[in-house]
This record gives C-alpha cells, structure tokens and sequence, in this order.
C-alpha cells in the first residue's frame, strides 16, 4: 500500500535551531498515529510543516502521490489536510454554528442549498455532542467544549489526514474518555496524526507511535515496541529501573 | 449572521428605505437637499464600512476611490460629453479598476502599514489630479454644466438638478447599496470576511485562501466609494480636488465610528448625526468644531462601538 504521507530530509531551521533535522517519516492511509515526544522535540513544527504553516528549510513533503512542499496552506487543506490548533483557536465571537459553518460551507461542491450547509453544521456538531449550544458565542463555551468545536471544525473539512496538535490538554479526564471514542471514530473514515502528552490516551488510540527527539525521530513502532524501547525511556518516559 | 430569522432585519430595512422616501414629500427644501447629499456620503461609508467594518481592514486612502468615481463620471460628461448613465459606469470602471490595483499592491501589507501604504497611495491620487490641472481643473475643480445633467429615459428626460429628481436619484442609489451590503453580510461570503477580521490565521486552516478574499473585498468597497463619488458628480455638478484629499479618507472612517462598525445601518446614521451636528451648530457660534469634538467625545464614553453598534449590543442581538 502506497502511503498517504512522506516526508524526505524534511528540515526547518530557526537562526541556528534545527527544531526539525531531516526527518523521513510515512503514513499509512487509515491507521492512527501519535506523535509524542520531550518538549521542544519539534512535534509541533513538524506537523506546521505538514498543514504549510511553516515552510520548511529544506526536504521534501508528498501527499497521496502529489509533492505538496510548495504549496500554500488554505492550498494544502483543501487537498484534505485538517490541522487543529494546540492552543484552542475557534471564532470567539461567532456561534459555535458559524464556527462549523465557515468549513463546511467550503467543502460544500453544488455550492448553492441552504440546507446542505445547515445539515453539515448539524451533522459535525452532533457528532461532537455541541448540537444543543449551536447558537451559543463559542468564547463562552466551557473550555472542553470549544476544543471539541476545534474538533468538530477539522471533521467539518472532511479531511482525508486530520492532524490533531494535543488536543486532550486541559480536559478533564471524563471528557478525555469521550474524546478517545471520537477520535476512533473519525479514524474510519480518515486518517489521524496525533501529537499527545497524555500517555495513556496514545496508548489507547495509536496503531503506531514516532518518537521524536532534538528534531530527529528517535524511534517508531507499536505502542509496544516503543514502550519497550530502552532509548525511548532514556529520553522521554524517565531512565530504566 | 444566523442563518434563521432574515425576515425582521429586512423589514428594518426596507422600513428604512421607505421612511426615507416618504421624508421626501414633508421635508422643508433645505433638509430636503442635505438628506440627499448625506444619502450619497451615506454610500461611501457603507463601502468604507463593508472593508473597515467587516474584513478589519483599516483604509486611510478611500478618497481616492470616491474621487475616482467622481472624476471619472464627471471628467467623461465635461470632457467626452457622455450621456449620464454612460458617465456613471465609467466612474464605477475606474473606481473598481483602481481598486484592484490597489488591492493587489496594498494587500501585501496589514494593520498599520496597510493604514498608510494606502494614505500615501491617496496621497499620490490627489496629486495626481492636482498635476493634471489642464484637465482636471486642478484645485479649482470643475463645474459639470447643467445641460449635461439630465438622464433620458424611453422618451422622459430627468434634470437631475430638480430637487426631487435629485433626491429620488439619491434614494435608489442609496436602497441599492444598501440591501447589497446585506445581502453581501448575510451571505456565505460575508461570513468569511468575519471570519478573517476574527481570526485570519485560523481562517487561512480552514482552507480560505485569505489574499484573494480580501481582494474581493477591497474592489467590492472601493466600487461601492466610487459608485458614491459618481452620483455626487452628476447629482450636485461639482468636481474638485477637496474630494481626494485625506480629510475625505477620514470623513468616512468617522462616520462608520460613529454610526456603528459592522452594521448595516451605522453608515447612514454615523453620516446624517455628523452632519446635522455640524449644520445646527455652526448656526449658533464659528466655534462650532469645538462642540463638535466635545460631542465626539461624549458618543465614544457612551457609545464605544458607534450609535447602532451599542444599541445591538444592549439591546437588539439581531440587528446585522
């Protein structure tokens, strides 16, 4: 099987910060991936690099067959790349229905029915569970609910690799087990490249986990191997008993 | 911006076009001529307010699309003898033209250096028409003669320098942009030129592709100024430089402030308060401009965010 996204030698520099260092990295169409790694590994700037935030230094990005590494973001998302925000960045002043609105309207091809956007909108709001606060400003949804929106916004895109950047942070842990069973469910029809912290959740969710480490991938595997891996502990879980 | 209940804010509005146009037959004849005229500023600040007011975009140069609006219309009735409708497409052409000229130059700034990459554009506009006095008429301007100024219809011919053929002109105008403006605020566009005043990195994730949507924006606003800048030629008969200067930049900026940013209806309220302050204090004292300031002050304390746009925050969420 082709897979839906590589990366060759893929490299950014910030002045003499190599935050990402010539990273080859490949995924499968459908599996679920997470991205974990110590703080300012370059998790984050490897997925900006991916969604176009961020032009990479040098290297190379290919999604489904297509060499992507110069085109622009609003580009790269319509080409079905999703990026969530790590920090909780939805409309706070639009309803949590125009929230989802301005996505769907996008992906939207006969362009025209009322209907359709507002079946969309219901349709991406209900599977996050937001339905009942449709008319609510997103900025005075409670925390947990606006990353669901965030959430519920990339689903909106129906996006063929939907990148989620920590999106557990700061929810609580009834909330975390909601969020579990939604990203599985995405994952049927999408394939999802998570960056998390919360171990457990990666464990739960990943096919396969990327170990990053001073912008290299330090390894990669089932969440089994990797937690067997005596390196991985060395350099992010805490050294061996 | 909701999808659901359009009816009342329309009724508002078409209640307003209609208060308007019953004015025209109780108004004494000096309120009567100004209503027209601020119905055609009005105009310009609602394409002022379409770019300020809904995409964020600050502008310190819309004069210049006023201006191009009404040195095109007037230049092509005094120059090449245009009939007036011919004459109002050309000023609408050039303002548009300008517009995307500007647009694609000016957009590669924003926030403050797009506030005075578009002054100096104006700037340069300005004296541009000041240089080009042999046609122009320099800072004396030109009077565009009254012969010219009548529109033939089928087999009526209208002078436009009748008071209420003048006023009408002014309203149809006015009704037009107007129920544009909504239509363009409630449509699924409109709510992508929020979307990028909201959160234009955010805007950019969800696939819009932000430059050209601004684009469209800046030639939509700067057509509308024109369009402005076109009836004020052939409705009042005169072309001049004042028009393109900066005061007409801020002019307009002032009223959408005061009228209510991102509201429909602020323009014509911002535009008509300005401008009645302005008349009926200057009756009374040559130091009307201090009064004027003092009430500009006592609108911001009370009414940070313009007449129309408190009121929608107190009290009416559905105003658009």
């Amino acid at each position: 099987m082709m897979p839906l996204l590589t990366t060759k030698g893929l490299s950014r520099n910030f002045g003499g910060l190599r935050a990402v260092d010539g990273v080859d990295f490949a995924l499968m169409p459908g599996e679920i991936r997470a991205v974990i790694g110590p703080n300012g590994a370059g998790k984050t700037t490897f997925v900006s690099l991916i969604s176009g935030r961020i032009q990479p230094s040098s290297g190379m990005i290919v999604f489904d067959g297509a060499d992507i590494t110069n085109l622009p973001a609003y580009a790269r998302v319509r080409l079905g790349i999703a990026y969530t925000f790590q920090i909780t960045s939805v409309f706070a002043n639009l309803t949590a229905y125009d929230n989802v609105a301005l996505p769907v309207q996008r992906t939207l091809t006969d362009g025209r029915s009322k209907g359709a956007v507002h079946a969309g909108v219901m349709a991406a709001l209900e599977r996050t569970g937001l339905a009942d606060r449709a008319h609510m400003p997103a900025g005075q949804l409670s925390y947990g609910h606006q990353r669901l929106l965030e959430v519920a916004m990339g689903l909106a895109l129906k996006p063929r690799l939907l990148i989620l950047d920590e999106p557990t942070q700061g929810l609580a842990d009834s909330e975390i087990d909601n969020f579990i069973g939604l990203v599985r469910e995405i994952a049927k029809s999408a394939t999802v490249l998570l960056i998390e912290h919360n171990m457990p959740v990666v464990m739960q969710l990943a096919d396969r986990i990327t170990v990053f480490n001073a912008g290299k991938i330090l390894a990669e595997g089932t969440p089994e191997q990797v937690r067997a891996n005596a390196q991985v502990q060395d350099a992010y879980l805490g050294t061996t008993p | 911006m909701k999808e659901a209940s359009p009816s009342k804010a329309y009724a508002l509005h078409l209640g307003v076009i209609v208060l308007l146009f019953a004015l025209s037959f109780v108004l004494p004849e000096y309120h009567h001529g100004l209503l027209a005229r601020i119905m055609v500023l009005a105009v310009f600040a609602m394409g002022y307010n379409l770019l300020f007011g809904y995409v964020g975009l600050l502008s310190l140069g819309h004069a210049m699309f006023f201006s191009a609006g009404l040195y095109g219309a007037g230049l092509a009735v005094i120059h090449l003898g245009w009939s007036v409708p011919a004459a109002f497409a050309a000023g609408l052409a050039c303002g548009a033209l300008l517009a995307l000229v500007i647009g694609l130059l000016a957009l590669r700034t924003s926030g403050v250096a797009f506030m005075i990459v578009t002054m100096m554009f104006a700037q340069v506009f300005y004296l541009v028409i000041l240089y080009l006095a042999a046609w122009t008429g320099g800072d004396q301007g030109l009077v565009v003669p009254q012969s010219a100024r009548v529109l033939v219809l089928g087999d009526t011919s209208l002078g436009l320098t009748n008071p209420t053929v003048r006023y009408m002109s002014a309203l149809v105008l006015f009704s037009i942009v107007l129920l544009v403006t909504l239509g363009i605020v409630r449509s699924r566009y409109g709510r992508v030129l929020v979307a990028i005043r909201e959160n234009e990195e955010r805007t950019k994730m969800l696939g819009y592709d932000i430059f050209s949507n601004k684009l469209a924006a800046v030639v939509v606003s700067g057509t509308i100024c024109a369009a402005s800048g076109a009836a004020y030629a052939l409705l009042f008969g005169y072309v001049g430089s004042t028009f393109a200067s900066v005061q007409y930049s801020i002019l307009p900026l002032l009223w959408v402030l005061l009228g209510g940013a991102a509201t429909t209806l602020g323009p014509l309220i911002g535009t008509l308060f300005m401008y009645y302050v302005v008349d009926v204090t200057s009756g009374y004292t040559s130091a009307y401009l201090l009064i004027v300031g003092i009430a500009l002050i006592l609108l911001v304390l009370f009414f940070p965010r313009g007449i129309l746009g408190t009121i929608r925050q107190r009290w009416l969420g559905w105003l658009p």
